[in-house]
């Protein structure tokens, strides 16, 4: 299990600022194992005369309810009460606040301890204060809520009014400083309201798209149809006559983090005006060489590269080939997903001011403010450190704000009207056909079973898109998949498709497909095994270990899956007969992803021989040893079960001709609606005595093969195709 | 030429085109960003509004079609006596995920619960089907009508 080393560049600096307010600036090195460079964390931490206390949220909040957990783990140590505590979005800043990105689900295990320790130090540094102050000894001191108390003298005093001395106290090492008992906490564990909950039902503006700096015009776009295309000609003599129209800008500024942005942007007095007006733009595109990219062709390209030997290799042990050719019983088959979108219904957007003296700032709903600060410098040539970047609130990540397109587009439009600020704003189809999409992909699939029932052999070929011999971003698998490693011959292979579509990371990201592929395989395996998925787990599984992962990766426990597999077993009563009800079916699926474990069993009735409804989905999950926040927790779940409901029933394919994406809005990329949603998504913890993990990730990819299982129990027939439909 | 409408219970006059959405006159013309952009073509919902009563999509909307209504937005939902329930139920279970689309959902609610204070769950799912939310915080929803729906029978009683 991943741990996180602090090593001995860690401080604490306290010190008054004005207005008598006790200010902690907390700086933890730590290094997340199997990354090479430690990182720095920062917790700043401000006391003010009247014993509020301000503490920054560094990450980027994309309904992931991080604005509110991290300041948790900074409050519960400090020992104050969570009424008293403000919380303020901080900038990016990395050589201040360390990682500030929202992807991986990885901002609790890389703050777990950190911010614990940032709130303890300056906990210890107040009561130290309070000992010097009343001259007795700091073990005979107590804290709560924001006091330091004397019980043998019946003294007690704020935090605030201790500020003065604390200020001179001398930092206590950090790596060292006692933590609190998880059974004394008072934060950690309780059910905590969003931070930004209040703002949000009274329609304040908190999200990129409502930054409105003082001045601000409006940009709308026209981009290259084909992804990759770029500009030929254009011709802005109509739209300049528009009313509200200033400008018109080509963009035409180096690739975008890989894959070419060429777009023409109009710029005005506002966003209605010009978004309108740019139907007169009248532009050529050169798209020789990507227009001849469809869904059609690699449809073909995928079926072709099945049928031939993979051209390359994932993970090889043993001969798998030799080991089916002896085995008692073969299962074979195919499976395959399409391309999605992100869809975050809060559209792309950025809103930037190219200063006077060449500085740039930023309001920006990014996951991934650095990587965007690091791709501006190079496609605009300018010093990351001339940016200022704030991060607003964000309607919706799902990964596509990872990257950092709409950042330099925007960057682009603000160079041209120096001195003025400006939004540009996608619209739906800007969105939905200028996005990273989570890759297509072709899996065949072969298994060995011997005589006693055991899976003894696997074979993926794994048909992705691929350049220069390796998966495109996204589009990989993992060489570790389960259940290769405990198994004497397997082979995974992949072969490549060229595509000209960027891709990217999708909530989940592979575990959402692979997931669906080899959890809805094995309840094939099972049943030609006389079986059901949990027990061929189980026997699959064999005794508690960790199986090593792939570097940057976190071994699998094979304890911990078995533990959440029973549970989910008990929980929902799973008995592994076939259900007696015409009409309804149970099924089961496991993933481990994200350092997380979760087993989830879905029942589902089909009316009409082909409406799905999902009547119930149980959800058991461990992700260590602590739920920070449950109230957050169990919303995150449900939200990522109903999510991975919709990419197994609802999402439609992202398709493509003459190399152009055909969707353009909700119409032919419907989204998951309240008629579509489960009864009822019920959660139970398994908790272990491991370091806390993220699970706005891990909770998704059981739910897609639980159904796809779920529909064979109903029907009889195994759907093996993204998204599943008995029509 | 200038058309007036009242907003939130406030006379508003704006000159601006008549064909121009009402949901970009909030925003843009009249400074009130909680009314949310999604699709542009009615189909997520983050836009709505009551319009004399009745959820409407203002991306939909043009203003020349508001002039002389009552106008209800996020801003001023908490004014009404339905959507103060709402916005307490809302508040009270912490339904919003990212929020992105939570005015929408809540003025939606509120009209529902104003034409019909005690719904059946098909009437739910009727009433907010035109709301998407992509983090699917749809049980939440439902959880919240019905104790805003509650509220509505106490506070009537």
């Amino acid at each position: 299990m991943s741990t996180l080393a602090v090593n001995r560049r860690s401080f604490l600096v306290a010190s008054l600022a004005s207005g008598a307010a006790l200010t902690f600036e907390a700086r933890l090195a730590f290094a997340a194992t199997g990354k090479a460079e430690p990182a720095m964390l920062g917790a700043f931490i401000t006391i003010a005369p009247d014993n509020t206390v301000t503490i920054l949220a560094k990450n980027p909040e994309i309904g992931q309810g991080v604005k509110t957990m991290l300041p948790m783990l900074i409050a519960e140590e400090l020992d104050v009460a969570w009424s008293q505590v403000k919380i303020q979005q901080a900038d990016e800043n990395q050589d201040k606040y360390g990682p500030q990105f929202a992807g991986g689900s990885m901002t609790t295990p890389l703050n777990w301890l950190p911010a614990r320790q940032a709130g303890a130090g300056a906990r210890a540094m107040l009561v130290a204060a309070a000992a010097q102050q009343w001259g007795v000894p700091a073990t005979s001191l107590t804290t709560g809520e924001g006091m330091v108390k004397h019980a043998a003298s019946g003294r007690s005093i704020t935090y605030a009014a201790l500020a003065p001395v604390a200020a001179k106290i001398a930092a206590p090492d950090l790596e060292k400083v006692p933590l609190k008992s998880p059974k004394d906490f008072r934060i950690v564990g309780k059910a905590m309201k969003g931070v930004d909950t209040p703002a949000i039902v009274r329609g304040e503006p908190l999200f990129g798209i409502d930054a409105h700096p003082e001045g601000m015009l409006y940009a709308a776009m026209v981009k290259c149809p084909v992804i990759s295309g770029t500009l030929k000609s254009f011709d802005d003599s109509a739209v300049r006559k528009e009313k509200g129209v200033l400008a018109v800008v080509a963009i035409t500024d180096g690739e975008i983090p890989a894959g070419k942005h060429n777009a023409v942007a109009v710029i005005g007095d506002s966003w209605w005006r010009v978004h309108k007006a740019r139907e007169k733009l009248a532009v050529e595109w050169e798209t020789a060489g990507f227009d001849g990219f469809s869904t059609e062709g690699y449809t073909a390209q995928a079926k072709a590269l099945l049928g031939a030997a993979p051209t390359a290799d994932l993970f090889k042990a043993g001969n798998a080939d030799a080991a089916l050719a002896k085995a008692a019983k073969v299962v074979t088959a195919d499976y395959a997903y399409p391309f999605l979108a992100h869809a975050t219904l809060e559209p792309q957007n950025c809103t930037a001011l190219w200063h006077a003296d060449g500085k740039l700032e930023f309001w920006a709903p990014t996951q991934d403010p650095g990587t965007a600060r690091g791709d501006i410098a190079k496609v605009l040539g300018i010093a990351p450190a001339s940016m200022t970047i704030h991060m607003t609130r964000i309607g919706g990540g799902f990964g596509r704000r990872l990257m950092s397109d709409f950042m330099v587009l925007t960057a682009c439009v603000a160079k041209a009207v120096p001195g003025r600020p400006v939004k540009l704003l996608f619209d739906r189809t800007d969105d939905m056909r200028n996005d990273y999409y989570r890759p297509a992909g072709w899996h065949r699939m072969t298994a060995g079973i011997d005589a006693g029932g055991a899976l003894v052999a696997l074979k993926d070929h794994f048909v992705t898109f691929g350049a220069g011999g390796k998966p495109v971003r996204a589009a990989e698998m993992r060489a570790t998949e389960f259940p290769g490693p405990v198994l004497p011959d397997v082979h995974f292979g992949m072969s490549f498709i060229p595509t000209n579509l960027t891709t990217g990371w999708l909530r989940a990201p592979t575990s959402n497909a692979v997931s669906f592929v080899f959890q809805g395989f094995l309840d094939e395996v099972a049943e030609a095994a006389g079986t059901d998925l949990p027990e061929l787990m189980r026997r699959t599984l064999g005794a508690q270990r960790q199986l090593p992962p792939e570097p940057d990766d976190t071994p699998f426990d094979t304890g911990r899956a078995r533990g959440v597999i029973d549970a989910v077993c008990k929980f929902a009563g799973w008995t592994g007969k076939r259900s007696a009800t015409p009409g309804k079916g149970r099924g089961f699926g496991f993933y481990f992803s994200h350092r997380g474990y979760f087993a989830e069993v879905v029942d589902l009735t089909i009316t009409d021989g082909s409406t799905i409804t999902i009547d119930k989905v149980w959800v058991a999950g461990d992700i260590g040893s602590q739920v920070i926040n449950p109230l957050n927790a169990e919303h995150q779940m449900q939200g990522a079960v109903i999510d991975g409901i919709a990419q197994a029933l609802v999402w439609q394919p992202i398709e493509q001709k003459a190399g152009a994406v055909t969707q353009e809005n909700f119409g032919d990329f419907p989204l998951i609606r309240i008629n579509q949603t489960p009864g009822e998504v019920a959660i139970t913890w398994v908790v272990t005595d491991n370091p806390p993990t993220g699970l706005g990730e891990p909770t998704l990819p059981p739910v897609i093969p639980a159904i796809a299982n779920a529909i064979r129990d109903a029907t009889g027939k195994r759907l093996r195709n993204l998204p599943m439909s008995l029509a | 030429m200038a058309i007036s409408l009242t907003v939130n219970r406030k006379p508003r006059t704006v000159d601006v085109e008549p064909d121009k959405p009402l949901l970009w006159v909030l925003r843009e013309d009249l400074g009130m960003p909680g009314t949310k952009f999604g699709c542009g073509a009615g189909l997520c919902g983050a836009c709505t509004v009551i319009l004399n009563g009745e959820a409407v999509r203002s991306c939909q909307t043009p203003l020349a079609d508001a002039a002389g209504k009552q106008i209800v937005t996020i801003e001023g939902v908490a004014a009404l006596p339905v959507g103060a329930k709402v916005v307490e139920a809302w508040t009270a279970l912490d339904v919003p995920q990212c929020g992105y689309c939570q005015a929408g959902q809540i003025m939606s609610a509120t009209a529902l619960l104003t034409a019909t204070p005690k719904p059946s769950a098909d009437e739910v799912t009727a009433g907010m089907a035109g709301n998407i939310c992509r983090c699917a915080t749809y049980l939440r929803i439902q959880k919240a009508i019905a104790e805003a729906s509650k509220a509505i029978a106490g506070a009537a009683a």
